[in-house]
C-alpha cells in the first residue's frame, strides 16, 4: 500500500531551487517561447491581435483550428504555447465574464478579467499536482472606464499592459520590429498592417487567410456611447471581433 | 402581522432637475410600541449615490455592512466608484443570493449617473426583497408607508424640480404620508443630492 499522504510526491512540482528560481516556470516559458508567435499592437482607435495558425500536415482542417478567443463581447484573447491549456484558459475566462455579469449587469473591464485569468495561472505555479499552464495571452479589451487596453500573462501568472507586444517563437525579432515601427497616434488599419508586416518577418510559408488569425477591438464612439444598447437586441454593441477569412485576405491583398 | 411590519419605516426617492432626492422617517419600533426616534434608514455608497433599506431593522444593520463591504471590495478591484446602474444590479444580485429565506428589506436606491460625455443624469430605483429591479422616471417609494406614499406623491411630484423645490416635494410627501401610517413617522431626514454637494435635512414631524 502507498504511504498515506503521498509521501514526497504530494508536494507542489513547482519547488524554488537553491538560487531562488522556479525551474518549473521557466520550463514552461520555454514551452511558450517555442510556440508559433503572437503579438497585439494597441492603436490610438483600437487594438489588434493576430496570430500564425500553422498546421504540422496538409490533411489537418485547419478551418475548425481557433487560436484568437472571444471571451465576451469587450474582450478577446490570444495566446502562444499549448493548445490543450489555452482551452482550458478560455473557459475559465469565459466563465468568470459570465459570473461578473450575473453580478453587475455588464461585462467585466479587461484589467478585472486579466486579473482573474492571472489568478487562475498563478495558482498552477502553487498547487499540489498540477503543472504550471503552458501558455503567454495577450489580452486585448475595450471598457468605459480605461478604454482599449492590452495585457500579457505569463505562466508565472504574472501581468503587464503593453503599447505593442510579442510572444512566441519569433518574439525577440517581432518586438524590435514593433519598437521601430509603432507611435503613439498609429490608427487602427497602420496597426493590422503592421502586426502583419511583423508576422510576415518570421513566416515559414505562404501568409493567407488560412493560416493568420486575427481579432480587433474597435472604441465606439461617442454616439454609439450615448446611444446605450442597439434597439431590437437590448444588448450593447460588441466592441472586440474576429476578422473574417475575407476581410483578412483584403488587408492580406494591400 | 407580517415581518415586514415588524419594526416599521418607509423611504421615498424622487427625480428632480439634474438632482435626486432620498428620504425616510425616523421610527423604530416592535409592532406598535416606538423604541428609538432616531433610527436612519439611508446611507451613502458613494459621493452621489444613497441607498434607503426599509424592513426588518436586524436586516438594515447586515445589509449596509454587506454593501459597504461589497462595494469597498468593487472599488478596490477596479479602481472606479460604482455607478448607480451597477450598484442597483449588485442589490439584485446579493438580494437574489437569498432568494429562499430572504432579507426583509426593500431597498432604494438614488444617485446621480455619470454619462458618456460626463455630465451626470438623475437615477432612482427601488427592488423588492428579491431583488426585482423598479426602475423609475419620476418616485419610488417602500416601507410600511408605502401605499401612502405613492397617493400623496403622485399628487405633488411634477417634473424638473430644482433642488429646493424638490426637497419641499419630498418632505411634504414624506410628512403627509407617515402621518397616516402608525409604523412610520417620529421625525424624518431627507438628501438632496447635486452634482457638487448633499444637502442633508433632519424634519421634525408629529412625535405621537
Amino acid at each position: 500500500m502507498a504511504t498515506a499522504g503521498g509521501g514526497a510526491y504530494s508536494y507542489s512540482l513547482t519547488v524554488f531551487s537553491p538560487s531562488g528560481k522556479l525551474v518549473q516556470i521557466e520550463h514552461a516559458l520555454a514551452a511558450v517561447s517555442s510556440g508559433t508567435t503572437s503579438l497585439g499592437i494597441k492603436a490610438s482607435n483600437g487594438i489588434v491581435i493576430a496570430t500564425e495558425k500553422k498546421t504540422s500536415s496538409i490533411l489537418i482542417d485547419d478551418s475548425v483550428i481557433e487560436k484568437v478567443a472571444v471571451i465576451c463581447p469587450n474582450i478577446g484573447i490570444v495566446y502562444s504555447g499549448m493548445g490543450p491549456d489555452f482551452r482550458v484558459l478560455v473557459s475559465r475566462a469565459r466563465k468568470s465574464a459570465q459570473a461578473y455579469w450575473k453580478i453587475h449587469g455588464e461585462y467585466p473591464p479587461t484589467k478585472v478579467l486579466t486579473q482573474e485569468l492571472a489568478n487562475v495561472v498563478q495558482q498552477a505555479t502553487q498547487s499540489g499536482g498540477v503543472r504550471p499552464y503552458g501558455v503567454s495571452l495577450l489580452v486585448a479589451g475595450w471598457d468605459s472606464h480605461r478604454g482599449p487596453t492590452l495585457y500579457q500573462v505569463d505562466p508565472s501568472g504574472s501581468f503587464w499592459a503593453w503599447k505593442a507586444s510579442a510572444i512566441g517563437k519569433n518574439m525577440v525579432n517581432a518586438k524590435t520590429f514593433l519598437e521601430k515601427r509603432y507611435n503613439d497616434d498609429i490608427s487602427l488599419e497602420d496597426a493590422i498592417h503592421t502586426a502583419l508586416l511583423t508576422l510576415k518577418e518570421g513566416f515559414e510559408g505562404q501568409m493567407t487567410e488560412k493560416t493568420i488569425e486575427i481579432g480587433v477591438v474597435t472604441v465606439p464612439s461617442q454616439g454609439e456611447l450615448e446611444a446605450g444598447k442597439v434597439e431590437g437586441t437590448g444588448r450593447y454593441k460588441p466592441t472586440f471581433r474576429k476578422l473574417t477569412e475575407e476581410e483578412i485576405r483584403d488587408y492580406l491583398a494591400l | 402581522m407580517s415581518i415586514m411590519q415588524h419594526n416599521g419605516g418607509s423611504v421615498i426617492a424622487m427625480v428632480g432637475k439634474d438632482c435626486v432626492a432620498i428620504a425616510s422617517d425616523l421610527r423604530l419600533g416592535v409592532q406598535s410600541l416606538s423604541i428609538s426616534s432616531n433610527f436612519e434608514k439611508i446611507f451613502p455608497v458613494t459621493e452621489r449615490l444613497y441607498v434607503g433599506f426599509p424592513g426588518l431593522a436586524t436586516d438594515v444593520t447586515t445589509l449596509r455592512e454587506v454593501f459597504r463591504y461589497r462595494v469597498n471590495m468593487y472599488t478596490i478591484k477596479e479602481e472606479r466608484a460604482i455607478e448607480p446602474t451597477i450598484f442597483t444590479q449588485l442589490v439584485s444580485s446579493t438580494l437574489y443570493e437569498r432568494r429562499f429565506g430572504p432579507y426583509f428589506i426593500e431597498p432604494v436606491i438614488a444617485g446621480l449617473q455619470k454619462t458618456p460625455s460626463g455630465s451626470y443624469e438623475p437615477f432612482i430605483a427601488a427592488t423588492d426583497l428579491i431583488g426585482c429591479i423598479n426602475f423609475a422616471k419620476d418616485f419610488v417609494v417602500a416601507g410600511t408607508a408605502s401605499e401612502k406614499l405613492f397617493g400623496v406623491a403622485e399628487g405633488l411630484w411634477e417634473p424638473g424640480l430644482e433642488p429646493e423645490d424638490l426637497f419641499e416635494t419630498i418632505s411634504q410627501t414624506l410628512m403627509n404620508a407617515v402621518d397616516r401610517d402608525a409604523f412610520s413617522g417620529w421625525g424624518a431626514i431627507v438628501h438632496v443630492i447635486t452634482k457638487d454637494k448633499v444637502i442633508t435635512r433632519k424634519l421634525k414631524g408629529r412625535m405621537d
